[in-house]
């Protein structure tokens, strides 16, 4: 099977973590992950004022690529980046009047966009597609004995209409971790905003955000905390060290890609995950679970 | 807090604005307060988000354009998902945002970030930031 894939700007270089150890894993996979050849940045985040149709552009041109490439699909990784692209094309799909005057905009794009590209995330490529019971067998190193808080977010599942999974307590990265032989753990802020880009001019407030949400996965007992936004991944691991400026009782936790655990149970080499590009080194709890 | 209503308030097109930029129907939400509840950044705001939703309904603008809160929300979609009424609570706090920002009222001005704000942060960082904060 083929899939057509879009990265997003920081899977090529702070993410580049989540990028490699998902290729390996879809390659083991018996997946071949082509990438497009020419694609933009979504913008990151869904324009929400209903005015604002310029701001949708940037997402719906690489629906126009997909199309270039005779794919009727799009897989992503990044959730910021699903939640622009899936939001977009659900929006010029039911209006046609918004969805005409992009076309328009983009005159000179050779294909008209007609809302028949499937945008797709990897998790739904995994469980719906690829499915569960077919990784499950192709596991090589269990996860055995790894405590794992998925943290979800906001973007993977909100809105509704994303429809990944239940917007209130989603479960697919619990089922996917059981699957590569992981030990969930629950705990209650698993869809609770990180503050997401208030990084950048008020540090101050992710890092309560990120104390608070892995001090709820750490209470609960869980090794390494997953993401799958590399968002996410720069506040909850790189602004660990803010963190513990603010709450010097705060104890550092490994923040790892879901895809890492997948590479890792997949038998990936150790150089598609990256781990030079974290803050919190993950190795030594890995070590300590013989999975490195 | 003292508040001040007035007809002419009630009245200013400021209320179409945001109703229209944000699709949403104000006079539909009965201040049942589940947005508040659940809003993970209450602890930091000046107006909370059932206090937005009335303030909008009343018309009052300078102390919803002024408020610190707008700038605090980070378009989570929390209220959205929890609100028995449907209103898409972080539309209209995005209309709040955008009528200040098409009036270049920036809330994040670039050439102020310092070398570290920028290079410290992701690409994706720095690119949702400025989509949100500025014009
Ligand atoms: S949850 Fe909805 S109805 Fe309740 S206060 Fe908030 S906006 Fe109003
Ligand atoms: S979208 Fe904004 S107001 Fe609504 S819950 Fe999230 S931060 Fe709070």
């Amino acid at each position: 099977m083929k899939v057509s894939y879009y990265p997003g700007c920081t899977l090529k270089n702070n993410a580049k973590n989540f990028e490699d150890s998902t290729i390996c894993s879809l390659n083991k996979l018996g997946i071949q992950v082509e990438e497009l050849p020419r694609w933009n940045c979504c913008g990151t985040v869904f324009s929400l004022a209903t005015d604002d149709l310029i701001h949708h552009l940037a997402p719906i041109r690489n629906l126009i690529r997909t199309k270039e490439t005779d794919s009727d699909s799009l897989m992503t990784l990044c959730a910021m980046c699903f939640n622009t692209l899936k939001r977009a094309n659900e929006r010029v799909k039911s209006d046609p009047e918004s969805l005409d005057k992009i076309n328009t905009f983009m005159y000179r794009e050779n294909i008209k966009y007609e809302g028949d590209v499937k945008v797709l995330h990897l998790l739904e490529l995994l469980r719906d597609e690829i499915k569960f019971e077919a990784i499950a067998q192709q596991i090589v190193k269990p996860l055995k004995g790894l405590k794992v808080a998925n943290y979800y977010g906001c973007l993977l599942v909100r809105p509704k209409e994303i429809g990944l999974d239940d917007v209130e307590n989603p479960t697919i990265l619990e089922t996917l971790t059981t699957v590569l032989g992981g030990d969930p753990i629950d705990f209650p802020y698993k869809t609770e905003c990180c503050a997401s880009y208030q990084t950048v001019d008020k540090p101050e407030i992710v890092a309560e955000r990120t104390y608070h949400i892995l001090t709820s996965a750490q209470s609960q007992g869980a090794d390494v905390v997953t993401v799958s936004c590399p968002l996410c991944a720069f506040n909850l691991d790189h602004r660990q060290k803010e963190t513990i400026k603010q709450y010097p009782e705060f104890k550092n936790i490994p923040i790892l890609y879901f895809t890492q655990l997948l590479a890792i149970a997949l038998g990936c080499p150790e150089d598609t995950l990256r781990f030079d590009l974290h803050y919190v080194d993950p190795k030594p709890i890995l070590k300590e679970k013989g999975l490195i | 807090m003292r508040i001040n209503l007035s007809k002419k308030k009630i009245e200013d097109p400021f209320i179409a604005k945001v109703e229209e930029l944000s699709n949403q129907n104000l006079l539909a939400c009965y201040q049942c307060g589940k947005c508040s509840a659940g809003c993970p950044a209450v602890s930091q705001m000046d107006i909370l988000p059932n206090q937005i939703i009335r303030y909008a309904q009343l018309g009052l603008k300078d102390d919803l354009l002024k408020s610190k809160s707008i700038w605090i929300c980070a378009s989570c979609f929390t209220c959205n998902a929890r609100c028995p009424k449907g209103i898409n609570i972080a539309e209209v706090i995005e209309a709040l945002r955008q009528i200040l920002l098409r009036n270049r009222e920036d809330h994040v001005k670039v050439e102020k970030l310092t070398d570290s704000e920028k290079g410290d942060v992701p690409p994706i960082a720095i690119i949702s930031n400025l989509r949100k904060f500025t014009s």
